[in-house]
Formats: C-alpha cells, sequence, structure tokens
C-alpha cells in the first residue's frame, strides 16, 4: 500500500527493487526476519507477511498430518497420572485403562507451539505403555481389547492428506514425512507389542480387530512415510498370522487395492510393502494351489507389471511369482506368456526389469515347461538382442553366461537356433556398441559348436530367407494396395457405408 | 500359405474376391504393429469379405481370437462400434454383439470401456426385440459375471437399453443394477456410482424415489471414500429430477454429510460440483444450506479443498437467488474470501485470483471501490507470479465496473515486477496480456509508463520473449494505429539495425516482418525497406538471409518500381552469396516475389 499515495512513478520503481532485494535477503535467513522487522523500511508493514509466509512454506516441505484437525479449538488438557509401577498390581489393569483413554486425545503436529507440555505428557505415557505391555504379565483384562483398539484406531486411523505435489515421483523427490510421528511411532509400537505378547488372545481381539479395523489399516499403507509403511508392514503381518478368520478377507482387498492400482490411478504408496507380506504368505500356501491364488498369480500380479512406477515394487513382485513358481511348476507357462504380452514397447529401463525377472524365472524353470514356451520366448529374446539400446541387448545376451540356461538351451537348439539366427547374424555386423557385437561373436560361437551343421544350414540360407522376406512383404504391400483401391470404389457406390 | 493363396481376380468389386485365409493372416501376423495396421483397417477387410461372410466367417474368427495385445483389442473394439453396415445393417447388428461381449470383460480399463462405448452406440441400432432378445440377456449375463470386469462394464449399459424394454425385464435391469451397487468389489461399486446419474435419468420418477435414493444414500456412505465421491456426481442429476419439495427430505441429508466428509477427496468433489449442486437444488436450499456449506469448504483445512472452492466463488455469488444476492455476499462470503487472499498455499491464492474480480459486476461500484479493491491491491502484490497475472488477466471485468485508473497505480509496480520475473515464461505471460492493457490504459498512459518495457523485451536473452515482444508490437500498431507506430515504435526499431549483437540486428528484421502490414505501404517502403536493404551487407550470414526472408514477406506490402528498381537487385545479389543458406533463401524469395 506504500506507493499509493504518490505519482513520481520512476521513484517508485527505483524504491520497489530496493524493497525486494531487501525481501530477497530477508526470505534467505528466514530464521532472523521476525526480529529483524524493525529494520525493514517503516513502508513495508505486516500486510506483505513476506518473510513469514517463506518459514512456513519451507516446513510445510518437509511434513505434513492428517487432514483431521478441521478447527484449532482451545488447548487440550490432560491430567497427568501416576506411574503404573508407582501403584500396587491390583490397582494396575484400571489404571491402564485410563492412560489408554488418555492416549486417545490427538494432537496437531503441524503446530509445532501448541500444547507442548501436553504432547510431551502424552509422548512419555505411550513410552509407559510400551514398556508395560512388553514386561508386565496379567494386565490383558477382557475390557482392555477394546480400549486398546480403540486407541490405536484413534491414533493412527485418518484420512491421508493430498499429495504435496501433483507429480511427486517416488524415485527422485524426498517423501513427505509425518508431522505426528512421535506419537504415531510409539502407538505403533504398543500396538505390535500388544499383538506380539504371549497374554494376547485373538479369540478375544478378533471381537474388535475386525474387517473393517484391516480395512482402515490397509488404506494407511498408502502413507508417503516409509517409516509408518514399515510399522504397517509388521502389524499386517501379525494380524494375518494371527487372525485365521481375516485371511481370506486380508487377500481381498489387497488384491483390490491392486487391481485399483493397475487399472484406476496408478498411485500407491506401499505396493512394495504389501508385496513383501504377500511374499510370505505366498510362501505358505497348502499344495495344491487353490483356484483363487492362481487367478491372483495371472490376473493381478502379472498386470501390475504394466505399471509405469514399477522399478519401487519390482524386486518384491519378482519374489512372489519366483515363489509362485516353486510351488507349481505348472504355472510356468501363463507367467511366461502374460510377461511377454505385457513386454514394454518404449521404456528401455522396465525391459532391462523384465529381463532380470525372465532369468529368475528361467533359473528355476523345469525343462518339461521349458519347452512349452521356448518359441515365444525366444522370438522376444532375439527382439532384446538386436535392441539399439545397449542396456537391453547386454542383459539378454547376458543369459548366455548362466550355465544353467545354456543347458536348456543347448538341449533345444534346433528350434532357438533359427529362431536367433538372423537377429544375431545382422547385430554382429550392424550394431552401434563394440562390447554388444563381442558378446555376439561370443553367443555365435557358442551356437556353432552347439550344432555346427544347423549352423551353417542357416547361415548358407540367410540371404535367400531375407529375400523371401522382402518378397513377402511387397506381397503385403500389394494386397492392401487392392484392398484399399476397393474401398475407394465401393465407397463411391453407396454412401454411409464406409466408416472413416 | 500367404504366398500360395495370392489374391486373384483383380479388384473388381465381387463379393468373394480375397480368401479369408489371407485376410485372417494378415489379422494374425507376428509383428503386432501389423496386427494393429490390419485391424484399424478392418472395414476393408469386411468390405472385401461382403456382408454376408463378415458375419459367418469375420466375426466368428474375432471372437474366438481374442487374447492379443491390449492395443488390438482397443482397435477391435473401437472399429466393431462403427460395423452396423457391414454386417448388413440393423437387422443383422446382433451379430456384433459376441466379439464386444468378450472386450468388455478383459482387464484392461481403455479397452474395456471402448468395448461398452461400441455397445452403448449399437444398442441404438437394435430393433426393440433385438434389445430384449439379443442385447438385454448380454447385460444381464456381463452384470453377473464372476470376475468383477464384466461388472464393471454392465454397469454402462443399463441406461441405454432401459428406456425401450417392457416393463418385466425393466424390472430386471433396476435389480441387477441395484445389485451392483452393493458389490463387494468396490471397483464395481465405483463403476455403479459414476453411472448412478445417469441412470437415474432414464427411470420413472416413482422409481428413482423408491430404487435410486435407497441406492444414492448407500453409495454415499460407502466405507470407501473413491465410492462417496462419485455419488456426489449423482447427486447432481437425482436433485435435478426430483421435484423441489421431496429434495430436503430425500437428497439433502446425504448432501450435508458429503460437505462434511472426513475424507478431503470428497470434501474437494463437492466444492468442485458446487455450481452444479446449486443450480440442482435451487434458491431456497442454497440460502439454508448451502451457504454456511461453501463458507465451510472455503475454509477447509485441506488447501485443495480450498483452491476447488474458491475456483467456484464467482459462479456461486452470480447464481444467488437476487433478492438476497448482495446480503449474502457481504455477510457471509466476502469474509471468507479476505482470509483466502492471505492463505498459505499459492494455488488457493491464484485460484481466488483467477475469479475474485469478477465480483466486482455483481457488487457494483461502491462495494468493489471499498471491499474488493483492497483485495485486488494486496493480490496484485502477491509474492506468487500467478497470483499476479491472474489479477492482471482479469482486468477487463474491473474495467467495467469502476475504471482500470483506480488501480493503474499499483498495477505499474505489479507489471514491471513481472516483466522482470526471472523466469521467461512469466514474462512471456505478461507480454500475453499488453496488448489488452494498453487497450484498457490507454494510449497515454502506455506511453509514458509501458512503452519502455515493451522495447526492453525485445533484447531478452531468451528468444521466445524477443519472439513474443515482436508480436506484441504489431498487436499494438493494430490498436494504436500506424501514425503512433512511426512516432514510437518504428526508430526505436530500426535503431537496433546498428545493434553491435547480431540477435538485435535480427530482430529488428523480425519486427519489420510483423509490423510492415499494419504499418501500410507508406511507412514500409519510406523508412523500413532502406533499413532491410542496407542490411543485407551485414557480415553474418545468419542476418544476411533473414534480409532475404524479410523481402520475401514485405515484398507485398511494396509497390512494383520498389520491388523492381529495389529490392530486386538486392536479391540477386544475396543469390550468388558464398552462404549456401543465404543463396536458398534469396532464390525463395526471387521465385515467391517472381521477379526472376
Amino acid at each position: 500500500m506504500w506507493y499509493l499515495n504518490t505519482s513520481k512513478t520512476k521513484e517508485l520503481i527505483v524504491n520497489d527493487r530496493k524493497w525486494r532485494e531487501h525481501a530477497h535477503i530477508e526470505s534467505k535467513c528466514c530464521s532472523r526476519a521476525m526480529s529483524s522487522a524493525a529494520t525493514t523500511p517503516p513502508s513495508v508493514d505486516k500486510v506483505d507477511g513476506f518473510s513469514r509466509k517463506s518459514v512456513r512454506k519451507a516446513k510445510q516441505k518437509r511434513s505434513q498430518s492428517s487432514s483431521q484437525f478441521r478447527s484449532q479449538g482451545k488447548p487440550i488438557e490432560l491430567t497427568p497420572l501416576p506411574l503404573l509401577k508407582d501403584v500396587p498390581a491390583p490397582e494396575q489393569p484400571e489404571l491402564f485403562l485410563k492412560k489408554l483413554q488418555q492416549c486417545c486425545t490427538v494432537f496437531d503436529f503441524m503446530d509445532t507451539l501448541s500444547d507442548l507440555k501436553m504432547k510431551e505428557y502424552k509422548r512419555s505415557t505411550l513410552n509407559e505403555l510400551v514398556d508395560y505391555v512388553t514386561v508386565s504379565r496379567g494386565y490383558l483384562t477382557e475390557q482392555a481389547y477394546p480400549e486398546v483398539v480403540k486407541m490405536v484406531s484413534y491414533n493412527i486411523f485418518r484420512t491421508l492428506p493430498p499429495s504435496d505435489s501433483n507429480e511427486f515421483d517416488p524415485e527422485e523427490d524426498e517423501p513427505t514425512l509425518e508431522a505426528s510421528w512421535p506419537h504415531l511411532q510409539l502407538v505403533y509400537e504398543f500396538f505390535i507389542r500388544f499383538l506380539e505378547s504371549q497374554e494376547f488372545q485373538p479369540s478375544i481381539a478378533k471381537k474388535y480387530i475386525d474387517q473393517k479395523f484391516v480395512l482402515q489399516l490397509l488404506e494407511l499403507f498408502d502413507s508417503e512415510d516409509p517409516r509408518e509403511r514399515d510399522y504397517l508392514k509388521t502389524v499386517l503381518h501379525r494380524i494375518y498370522g494371527k487372525f485365521l478368520g481375516l485371511r481370506a478377507f486380508i487377500r481381498k482387498q489387497i488384491n483390490n487395492i491392486f487391481l485399483r492400482f493397475v487399472y484406476e490411478t496408478e498411485h500407491f504408496n506401499g505396493v512394495a510393502e504389501l508385496l513383501e507380506i504377500l511374499g510370505s504368505i505366498i510362501n505358505g500356501f497348502a499344495l495344491p494351489l487353490k483356484a483363487e491364488h492362481k487367478q491372483f498369480l495371472v490376473k493381478v500380479l502379472i498386470p501390475l507389471h504394466t505399471v509405469r512406477s514399477l522399478s519401487l515394487f519390482h524386486a518384491q513382485l519378482a519374489y512372489c511369482i519366483v515363489q509362485f513358481l516353486e510351488k507349481d511348476p505348472a504355472l510356468t507357462e501363463p507367467v511366461i506368456r502374460g510377461l511377454l504380452k505385457f513386454w514394454p514397447k518404449t521404456c528401455s529401463q522396465k525391459e532391462v526389469m523384465y529381463l532380470g525377472e525372465l532369468e529368475e524365472i528361467l533359473d528355476v524353470i523345469e525343462p518339461t515347461q521349458f519347452v512349452k514356451i521356448q518359441e515365444p520366448l525366444f522370438k522376444q529374446i532375439s527382439r532384446c538382442v538386436s535392441s539399439p539400446h545397449f542396456q537391453v541387448a547386454e542383459r539378454a545376451l547376458y543369459y548366455w553366461n548362466n550355465e544353467y540356461i545354456m543347458s536348456l538351451i543347448e538341449e533345444n537348439s534346433s528350434v532357438i537356433l533359427p529362431i536367433m539366427f538372423a537377429s544375431l547374424y545382422r547385430i554382429s555386423k550392424e550394431h552401434w556398441n563394440p562390447a554388444i557385437v563381442a558378446l555376439v561373436y561370443n553367443v555365435l560361437k557358442a551356437f556353432m559348436e552347439m550344432n555346427s551343421t544347423l549352423f551353417d544350414e542357416l547361415t548358407a540360407t540367410y540371404k535367400s530367407d531375407r529375400q523371401r522376406e522382402k518378397k513377402k512383404e511387397k506381397e503385403r504391400e500389394e494386397l492392401w494396395k487392392k484392398l484399399e483401391d476397393l474401398e475407394l470404389k465401393r465407397g463411391l457406390r453407396s454412401d454411409g457405408i464406409i466408416p472413416t | 500359405s500367404v504366398e500360395k493363396e495370392a489374391p486373384g481376380g483383380g479388384a473388381d468389386g465381387d463379393d468373394s474376391l480375397y480368401p479369408i485365409a489371407v485376410l485372417i493372416d494378415e489379422l494374425r501376423n507376428e509383428d503386432v504393429q501389423l496386427r494393429l495396421n490390419s485391424i484399424k483397417k478392418l472395414s476393408t477387410i469386411a468390405l472385401a469379405l461382403g456382408v454376408e461372410r463378415t458375419r459367418t466367417e469375420l466375426l466368428p474368427f474375432l471372437t474366438d481370437t481374442i487374447y492379443d495385445e491390449d492395443e488390438v483389442l482397443l482397435a477391435l473394439a473401437e472399429q466393431l462400434g462403427n460395423f452396423t453396415m457391414l454386417v448388413g445393417g440393423p437387422e443383422y447388428v446382433h451379430c456384433l454383439l459376441p466379439p464386444l461381449e468378450s472386450l468388455a470383460t478383459v482387464e484392461e480399463t481403455v479397452v474395456r470401456d471402448k468395448a461398452v462405448e461400441s455397445l452403448r452406440k449399437i444398442s441404438q441400432e437394435h430393433s426393440p426385440v433385438d434389445l430384449e432378445v439379443h442385447f438385454e440377456p448380454l447385460v444381464k449375463r456381463l452384470a453377473s459375471g464372476d470376475w468383477f470386469t464384466s461388472r464393471t462394464s454392465a454397469c454402462g449399459l443399463f441406461s441405454v437399453c432401459y428406456p425401450r424394454v417392457s416393463s418385466t425385464v425393466k424390472a430386471e435391469i433396476r435389480q441387477h443394477f441395484r445389485t451392483l451397487c452393493s458389490d463387494d468389489t468396490p471397483m464395481v461399486r465405483r463403476a455403479a456410482a459414476s453411472k448412478l446419474g445417469e441412470f437415474a435419468k432414464v427411470l420413472e420418477l416413482d422409481y428413482v424415489k423408491s430404487d435410486i435414493i435407497s441406492l444414492f444414500t448407500a453409495l454415499a456412505s460407502d466405507e470407501q471414500d473413491s465410492v462417496r465421491l462419485l455419488a456426489v456426481e449423482a447427486c447432481v442429476s437425482i436433485a435435478t429430477l426430483l421435484p423441489q419439495e421431496d429434495l430436503e427430505t430425500l437428497v439433502m441429508p446425504t448432501l450435508r454429510q458429503a460437505a462434511e466428509d472426513k475424507s478431503w477427496r470428497v470434501r474437494y468433489m463437492v466444492a468442485d460440483k458446487f455450481s452444479e449442486l446449486q443450480k440442482a437444488v435451487g434458491p431456497e436450499i442454497t440460502k439454508n444450506d448451502l451457504v454456511p456449506a461453501f463458507q465451510n469448504l472455503l475454509k477447509d483445512c485441506e488447501a485443495e479443498v480450498r483452491a476447488a472452492a474458491a475456483n467456484k466463488v464467482k459462479e456461486f455469488c452470480e447464481n444467488l437467488p437476487e433478492d438476497s444476492r448482495e446480503t449474502i455476499i457481504m455477510t457471509h462470503i466476502l469474509p471468507c474470501v479476505k482470509e483466502l487472499v492471505s492463505d498459505t498455499n499459492q494455488h488457493v491464492k491464484s485460484a481466488l485470483a483467477s475469479v475474485i474480480m469478477g465480483l466486482s459486476t455483481i457488487l457494483g461500484k461502491d462495494n468493489t471501490v471499498e471491499h474488493l479493491l483492497p483485495l485486488f491491491l494486496a493480490q496484485l502484490k502477491d509474492e506468487c507470479p500467478e497470483v499476479r497475472l491472474n489479477i492482471i488477466s482479469n482486468l477487463d471485468c474491473v474495467n467495467e465496473v469502476i475504471g482500470i485508473r483506480q488501480l493503474s497505480q499499483s498495477l505499474l509496480p505489479a507489471i514491471v515486477e513481472l516483466a522482470e520475473d526471472a523466469k521467461w515464461r512469466v514474462r512471456l505471460a505478461i507480454i500475453e496480456y499488453m496488448p489488452l492493457l494498453a487497450g484498457q490504459l490507454g494510449v497515454e498512459f502506455f506511453d509514458e509508463k509501458l512503452n519502455t518495457l515493451c522495447m526492453a523485451w525485445l533484447i531478452d536473452h531468451v528468444y521466445a520473449i524477443r519472439e513474443a515482444a515482436t508480436c506484441n508490437l504489431m498487436k499494438l500498431v493494430e490498436k494504436f494505429g500506424a501514425e503512433w507506430a512511426q512516432n514510437t515504435i518504428v526508430p526505436k526499431v530500426l535503431g537496433m539495425a546498428n545493434d553491435p549483437n547480431y540477435l538485435h540486428r535480427m530482430t529488428t528484421l523480425f519486427c519489420i516482418n510483423s509490423l510492415s502490414e499494419a504499418c501500410g505501404q507508406e511507412i514500409t517502403t519510406k523508412q523500413m525497406l532502406p533499413v532491410v536493404l542496407k542490411m543485407s551487407n551485414d557480415q553474418v550470414a545468419n542476418v544476411r538471409f533473414n534480409v532475404a526472408k524479410s523481402l520475401q514477406k514485405i515484398g507485398p506490402v511494396l509497390d512494383s518500381s520498389a520491388l523492381q528498381t529495389e529490392v530486386k537487385p538486392v536479391l540477386e545479389k544475396l543469390a550468388t552469396d558464398t552462404d549456401m543458406d543465404v543463396k536458398y533463401f534469396a532464390q525463395e524469395a526471387i521465385s515467391v516475389l517472381a521477379l526472376a
């Protein structure tokens, strides 16, 4: 507002510049900005708030909190309770309940100045509770179960806030950390100790830890904070282990999360963690595998390969796939066909990942299964070997360093060599990268040693085969040209028949 | 097999010209790209086969072999939507259902959606009898499919067949839809929720009240927020269908609940659809319910929600009932708006800045000066350039109400700051508003305050800015006229022809290119042409070939004697230049201007 009452514009511009420089410096050292308010030009008063804003912005970048604090009311007051160890044992269960109730109070951590004392009080109480459930005996009365679940629910269940940036790239950007972590961590810690406690009885707990609870728990896996997801992983694992009645439900909900992730949003932060849990779940599947589990493999795990952010969970995903194949080798064919169907067209980085996973699968493949898929498989490998991206070509050519794969190729060289030959022969002459050419020479040499008769035959017919291909190509073109002429003629004859 | 069965007979237009095997071989080609190309020309293949063989041979083949790359399937799903005439017209259109049914069950969403789109399209070509005999059973099969994909697809098909079937079938359809709304897969519930409004529109009013409302209420309190937010969309259609007296009991409880949902995504949706909701529920409910709800959204704890609500401020105020509009705005909305001006989040502020000026027309002159002007001024000084730009780009609204003079003193520093912003995109944005600003501020103000800026952009170090500055000059000349150009701009532009920096010398040429037409023949011939011609001796080849280009450009403005006596010799000389590009452009100019 400082330039409202003047008309000397030129001077104003100069002033304006000075002011901006000043503000700029100030924003750089924002910690001192508040106290240096007196040194700012008198004309720039609070209205601008330049420095204060930058302080707030910087903080928001690093942490965020749930969106449950709709309006800040009055300060929170909790009446301090005596320590559990200071009261006689018979009174402890009662006091334990009271402390659980107190810990249901949730604080706003985005406001770093409010309720400091009470925040500290809750923190120490939570700490005490963690120790208490770890070492005490006889505290877990039946009344305690609903209170524990209530306290945990009040603290951890919340609507996750919107992601800070629209285009959050988990590989590049720093994750936004949960502001209330000082309390949240202890709540998770407490809950895990509770679930792991020797006195814990699933038969009582299942009344409170039910489907709704699990559903909310699963939603939290979308948290951006990796620390929270790590705790959630342990919690879910324990629940899956102890509550047999929830297992099918948990698997189904994970299914839904993955399907939504693949086909609707492509955004979910906790895919790797969920896959990690699934890895050990699959490990425990009984044989023969149920149809439900096979469907999960083919309709959920395989499509997960199509997601853009594959690199964030590929290791865990490949582990799950291999687990399945070790359980039931007959699944090899649908798995490999699935991978071939979704083979990346433009993303070389993903192609390298696929090749890596394929090698893991080939490491455990049974020779009878190998024979079933070798043709489509090596057609793809032949395309990879001739990729202009040298990392893709290199990764594919490394298969020939794998002894087990080599033995499989050798057994089936009469099928594989004709598929691979043309690509290898061409790259050995054309590829821009000398390292690739060298690798290809080794592969060609290996093939020559394997089956020299066939190799010679293929070398001899290479040229005529190419010519035949060209001829075929020309015939195709002619066919289509004729078809198009036909379309034109028909199109002229009867209006509206030809959809354009 | 392709080689052996070469297409015989020539293209005489016979129905059975091509053996289907050849065509199918094309559709099976090992190379995906070729397969895709063939599928995209499926209509050509069908044409070659004729309608009968398309029905009896091609479609069964397509139905049986649906396991391919999603891209191929997508193309197929699209093609089949336009296939009615190729299978013999509406009488036979049901032949297309089997392949589309398979496509409607695949996993990939885009393929499925396209299949549903095609099914919806061809449903219109079914006779009522065929619809019941062929189409409706398909919908039922999809609706009770095992895997969620088919049930999801079914959701999109109910509304297209409902209006044209018998009442027994209608009852069945309603039952199926009801079942899908409570499906245990959230994907299906989302699909159902997203079609709820559309389905409600084709239902009889009694059924809207008895069926749709309970489904709507259930979906709006679903355990998943992704389902609940879709119910908000449906709310608009449903509220539009119901008579006013039923809204309070049937819709409002749910809408109130949605506006205070614990998930910000649902509240965001409410904010985003606010104008539609407002129109759907009418003025009375707006006054009693929506005004407080809107206030809450403007004060929401999530910036996303606040920004969505801020975007709607103008529309919401505009649509308020006239008798109480001003009071509501002044007492309820404006206080929230004032707070948003100093919001912590820049997206909120810039959303507000893009609409806030529109309030001045609604509130009139006095209120604008007293209440809005301070807000505009505060936003003009905002730290975020986008906020300032949004204010500047909407000046026209204020101009109509209070005249721009009220703002001009504050505008200037804001413009100057944006004009010198370190980010070239910001500079580019402000340049684009210059002609508009010039028009509103008038020539006098412009000459005094803004002209220098416009000239400074011509020597910006970013090409995009120099280019935009050139274009800006042309628009200014169009606005202020040739005489103004001659006095203010042309001398400065021509002065740059002697600049030691060749980029600046080229800028002179670019300016001349865009100014000559607006300035007219006299200025072009007398002032610009001599400078251009002189520059043909420039040391830098880039300047010389741009001279050739400029001459080609301004040639049409010149008269023929100038062209023959002045332009032609220079171009001829340039055509013998040592630099090949100079030669090329000189020759091009000679031929375009027909000087050869």
